[in-house]
């Protein structure tokens, strides 16, 4: 589903690479973590996995889409295949939830009169319905990861990628978050969450680490050897 | 749809920029219809005198008849002359009362007759520029009964000329007023996609295509050329009227010409969108 080989990411006027030759590949229906300090290239990783960056050696092929085949033009195939969310959620914050989901929908082609049943459906899963008309700046940062959460799924996508998800969220919305990641994982879709909260990857034992240090991938609990 | 509803909603928040934009363009494409009113009217103009232009040959009063039977012969043969017709002493006198009437008395008076005989040469539509008519009236005077040879060789060549600067002042101003309104689309565009950001982040992350998250900006873009051309058609057609009105009656320009003013306004505008949103596009 996700594959790294060998990837490498330079970035001009920084010094070393910000990725030395990482390789893993995450199955199916997996859930993993992504984990390691600042600045060891989580985020970088999950760009590159989004083809928001190209990497400068190597590969990344997700869900059939190879980063050496894919054109800028094509890129939003795989963007629909493969949702994505951050630690800031990123919403439109002066419109109300029901809207930041419709927003996505129809930017995606889908038809006027399906768009707000389809969103209202997204939110219920997300456990949102009752603040559907409230502005995005007005919920709390839970819900908006909620609301961030349903917009990602309005492609119906088999990856999600979250980066840092729980990072401005307190311990109850964090453990809600992950709830919702899980039950996702569980109807089939294979999930990859960034976090350095090290305390936060213990409490699932059974999930997959992944440990990256100055962008050398340091850990694979997957790994076959 | 979206992006319709998108592109006004831009002309809508940036209200002054867009009019600012639409009057570049305006103004660039009013310079090029001044020239065009001006360019379509001489050419009327020049239609309508050049029925008229013709080459006059003065003769010699001792002309001997044959001669000049033979030289009608030949330069109706030549390509360029259409006609040639012969008009005597005495035709030229009383030509010359009936248009200077106002000298009656001197022409009544005199003893005997001062104006020469002469051959016009009515030249074929389309041999009357300059060059030509030059040439002809050099081949004209190689005759040797052939005193002197007149043809409106000055507001002829003027009225060329006149046609000639026009253009060239038209296209330089034009071109300076286009590269402005480009200039100032390409920041109405930039100022659009500034304050999409947010939305065109949540367009990429979702999927949305490249084409769907250009279309409003190239809309708007188009939307500001047409208006610009509409302007133009009117800020043209005020200088026509003022002109008709208050100097001398003009022509107004022929109704494909203005269609296609205007459709040049949308064009630039999608054109100079288009470089805008390729350039804007990549920096948010
Ligand atoms: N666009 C960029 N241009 C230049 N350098 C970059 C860019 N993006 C990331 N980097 C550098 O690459 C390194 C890895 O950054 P990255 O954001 O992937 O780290 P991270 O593991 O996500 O850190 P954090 O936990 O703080 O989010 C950093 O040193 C960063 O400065
Ligand atoms: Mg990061």
């Amino acid at each position: 589903m996700i594959k790294l080989a060998d990837v490498t990411k330079d970035f001009p006027k920084r010094g070393p690479p910000a990725l030395q030759k990482v390789t893993f590949h995450i199955r199916k229906g997996e859930f993993a973590f992504l984990t390691g300090h600042s600045g060891s290239g989580k985020s970088t990783t999950l760009r590159l996995i989004h083809m928001a960056h190209r990497p400068t050696g190597g590969e990344v092929r997700v869900s059939g889409f190879s980063s050496a085949l894919t054109s800028e033009r094509e890129v939003w195939k795989l963007r629909r295949r493969v949702g994505m969310v951050f630690q800031d959620f990123r919403l439109l914050p002066s419109r109300t939830a029901l809207e930041n989901i419709t927003f996505a929908l129809e930017v995606t082609g889908t038809p006027r009169p399906q768009l707000i049943p389809r969103a209202q459906r997204l939110l219920s899963k997300v456990g949102l319905s009752s603040k559907a008309g409230s502005r995005a700046h007005e919920l709390s940062g839970g819900e908006q990861q909620r609301v961030a959460i349903a917009r990602a799924l309005a492609t119906e996508p088999l990856v999600l990628l979250a980066d840092e998800p729980s990072g401005n969220l307190d311990e109850r919305a964090t453990r809600g978050v992950l709830e919702l990641f899980h039950e996702l994982n569980a109807s089939g879709m294979c999930v990859l969450m960034a976090t350095h909260d090290l305390d936060l990857v213990r409490r699932f034992p059974g999930a997959r680490v992944l440990e990256l240090n100055e962008g050398r991938l340091a850990y694979d609990s997957g790994a076959v050897s | 749809m979206h992006a319709l509803r998108e592109a006004f909603a831009a002309v809508r928040r940036a209200p002054l920029l867009t009019a600012l934009s639409a009057a570049m363009v305006a103004l660039a494409l009013f310079v090029v219809g001044l020239f065009g009113l001006v360019a379509h009217n001489l050419h009327l103009t020049l239609d309508r005198i050049e029925d008229r232009v013709e080459v006059v040959a003065y003769l010699r009063d001792d002309v001997r008849s044959e001669e000049l039977a033979i030289t009608e012969q030949e330069l109706t043969a030549l390509p360029e002359v259409d006609r040639v017709r012969y008009v005597s002493k005495d035709d030229a006198l009383i030509q010359a009362r009936q248009e200077m009437s106002e000298f009656q008395e001197l022409f009544a008076d005199l003893e005997f007759n001062p104006l020469p005989a002469s051959l016009e040469l009515a030249l074929v539509p389309g041999n009357r520029d300059p060059e030509t008519v030059a040439r002809i009236s050099e081949q004209v005077g190689l005759y040797p009964f052939v005193e002197d040879v007149r043809y409106g060789e000055e507001w002829v060549e003027r009225l060329f000329l006149l046609r000639h600067m026009a253009g060239i002042t038209a296209g330089v101003l034009g071109a300076g007023f286009a590269l402005v309104a480009a200039l100032i689309i390409a920041t109405a565009i930039r100022i659009a996609i500034f304050a999409r950001r947010e939305e065109i982040f949540v367009m990429r992350l979702v999927g949305a295509k490249d084409g769907f998250i250009r279309r409003p900006f190239l809309l708007e873009g188009l939307f500001t050329g047409l208006v610009g051309g509409l302007f133009a058609v009117l800020l043209t057609y005020s200088a026509y009227a003022a002109v008709y009105s208050l100097i001398f009656p003009l022509e107004w320009l022929p109704p494909e010409w203005v269609l296609f003013g205007v459709l040049v306004g949308g064009g630039f505008g999608l054109v100079a969108s288009t470089f805008a949103v390729r350039r804007y596009l990549r920096e948010v």
